[in-house]
């Protein structure tokens, strides 16, 4: 069979990042996401995931990070240059790390925040949606939002997220500081918003066992380039990945990680 | 007792219209985490306005009131993104500097521009005040607590009720978190001078038919900083609060005791009060609290 070529919803081309006039920080990435996928970006502490992220996003800008090299594409229009604005308004929105949910705000002015860009008048509407997967939320609608468990909070992040609308959503790191239930519970919700709401997904994680799991697709970042991508089943029966992702606890990852490191391993991944 | 009363109720009116000029320090501290001090200069700069188009120009109050209102919306446009656009992403202090310097501009501006003479800025309001017993309120205090409840109100519902309000807020949350909900942050700050511009309007009208308009209606920047620390850089509710406690305390121990000490406690119990709320709650009365969960 022959697959049509289509052209992917995202296209990240060989992109490097500086931060401050002189840090590089992403040496080339290149990425694709499908219209209607899950897609997983995987790596240690501090290999250039959330600034792929914020690279698309167009977040680099207010920490003084630029995209210098390389172009991104959003169903075929080129965004490396837009604002952070024009690009939510596109259909892009970034979940970004550590919730930041509006803390002053209740849940439900959280939920109006994210409508922002919203002129249909379709919001009153949108907040049920929202409720009705997270049904936490709609309990909590009217408690600040900086009083809501961590758990809460990184469903209320998601939750005005969707607000906009988006046709992809990128996830920064979901998981981060949850229980391992309630880390399930928001997996489910991520798998149920890519097929019932259509929302294509760009996962971030640390836990690349729960992220393989829902993607269709991965790729593995290491000092701001990707070492590996591919289909899950064949990152998890790669043995680097199974070595240093899968077996070991979320604590310490980095550190063991590190240790065990060395050339040989590095080549072949580069291979 | 008369006595006290009526104390009580001047104090608590002139802190209405205190309130009325706090105003202008929170709205802008709210969405930019900037203090600006050019607060009594804006309301200055209205103040010599709205006097230059009656008297200069012959337009009607309402009119001359009317346009005052626009260029001052459009003042804070300008200021926006000339001066301190500029500046997003810097450290807060150098916007805080520019205010402290656009400041001294318009108050050197104005004179040059309209003349050192204090101008009267005549609201025509009744000449008979309002008497309740000992208690007597000039019509210009009780006009001053209207326009004060009525703008008061127009904010809190402009912050909890509507959407671009609610946007203000969030960006005052966390910036970059209200950028990827494509909240526009310049337009935010834009508004929140267009609304300074605004109560400059309404504080200059007041004000300026109270004292009359010349450079010293700017010192009134400075004589309501107490309210705002008082009540808190960030809150509308605080700035009410925070007046009616500066302006009755003030009048009440100014009353009492100002023959005792030669007077001048007028200026010196707000400042005492705002180092003792200080102490016990360094965000004042109402400011917006750090969120710490357990
Ligand atoms: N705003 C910034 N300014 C300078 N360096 C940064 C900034 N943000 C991240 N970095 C650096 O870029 C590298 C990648 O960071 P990041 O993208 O946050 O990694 P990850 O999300 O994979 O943990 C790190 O070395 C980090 O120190
Ligand atoms: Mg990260």
């Amino acid at each position: 069979m022959v697959a049509a070529p289509e052209r992917p919803l995202l296209q990240v081309n060989n992109i490097e990042v500086v931060y401050n006039g002189v840090v590089l920080v992403l040496r080339g990435v290149s990425l694709q996401v499908p219209q209607g996928g899950i897609v997983a970006l995987l790596g240690a502490n501090g290999a250039g995931k959330s600034t792929t992220l914020k690279a698309i996003s167009g977040l680099l800008r207010p920490e003084r990070g630029e995209v210098t090299k390389g172009s991104i594409e959003f169903m075929g229009e080129r965004i490396d240059e837009k604002d952070a604005a024009d690009i939510v308004r596109l259909g892009i929105v970034q979940v970004m790390e550590g919730r930041r949910v509006f803390e002053h705000l209740t849940t439900e002015e959280n939920l109006i925040a994210g409508a922002h860009i919203r002129r249909d008048g379709q919001i009153r509407r949108d907040l049920e949606m929202v409720y009705h997967y997270f049904p936490q939320l709609k309990a909590r609608r009217n408690v600040k939002a900086g009083y809501l468990s961590g758990g809460e909070q990184q469903m209320l992040a998601i939750g005005r997220a969707l607000m906009s609308r988006p046709k992809l959503m990128l996830l920064d790191e979901p998981s981060l500081g949850l229980a391992p239930q309630l880390v399930a519970e928001i997996f489910d919700i991520v798998v149920r918003l890519n097929q019932e709401e259509k929302v294509t997904m760009l996962l971030v994680e640390q836990n690349a066992m729960m992220a393989l799991q829902i993607a269709g697709y991965g790729y593995v970042m290491e000092d701001g380039r990707i070492v590996l991508d591919g289909d899950p089943e064949k990152l998890l029966n790669n043995e680097d990945i199974k070595e240093f992702y899968l077996g070991l606890s979320a604590v310490g990852q980095r550190k063991s990680y590190r240790e065990v490191k060395h050339y040989k391993r590095r080549k072949r991944w580069l291979s | 007792m008369d006595f006290f009363l009526s104390l009580l109720v001047k104090g608590l009116t002139l802190g209405c219209i205190y309130a009325l000029v706090a105003l202008g320090f929170v709205l802008i501290y709210k969405a930019t985490s900037v203090i600006n001090f050019a607060v009594g200069e804006m309301m200055m700069l209205a103040g010599f306005l709205i006097t230059a188009f009656v008297g200069l120009y012959g337009l009607p109050l309402a009119a001359a009131i009317g346009l005052s209102l626009l260029l001052m919306v459009l003042f804070g446009f300008v200021l926006e993104r000339g001066v301190l656009r500029p500046m997003i992403g810097r450290p807060v202090i150098g916007m805080i500097m520019a205010t402290l310097g656009l400041g001294i501009f318009l108050r050197g501006f104005a004179p040059v521009m309209w003349g050192v003479d204090k101008k009267n800025l005549d609201l025509m309001l009744p000449a008979q005040p309002l008497r309740l017993e000992s208690i007597v309120v000039p019509p210009v205090d009780l006009a001053g607590v209207g326009i004060t409840l009525f703008l008061l109100a127009c904010f809190a519902y402009f912050f909890q009720r509507t959407r671009s309000g609610i946007a203000v807020r969030a960006v005052a949350d966390d910036q970059q978190a209200a950028m990827a909900m494509g909240i526009r942050v310049s337009t935010v700050f834009a508004l929140s001078w267009a609304l300074a511009g605004i109560t400059a309007v309404a504080g200059g009208v007041v004000w300026g038919n109270k004292i009359g308009v010349d450079q010293y209606l700017s010192l009134l920047g400075l004589r309501v900083f107490p309210v705002v620390i008082l009540g808190g850089l960030d809150s509308i509710a605080g700035t009410i609060i925070g007046g009616l406690v500066v302006g009755a305390s003030e009048n009440i121990f100014g009353g009492y005791f100002d023959k005792y000490v030669g007077g001048g406690l007028k200026d010196f119990v707000p400042y005492v009060l705002m180092l003792l709320v200080l102490m016990v709650r360094p965000y004042g009365l109402f400011g917006r609290e750090v969120i710490e969960r357990v």
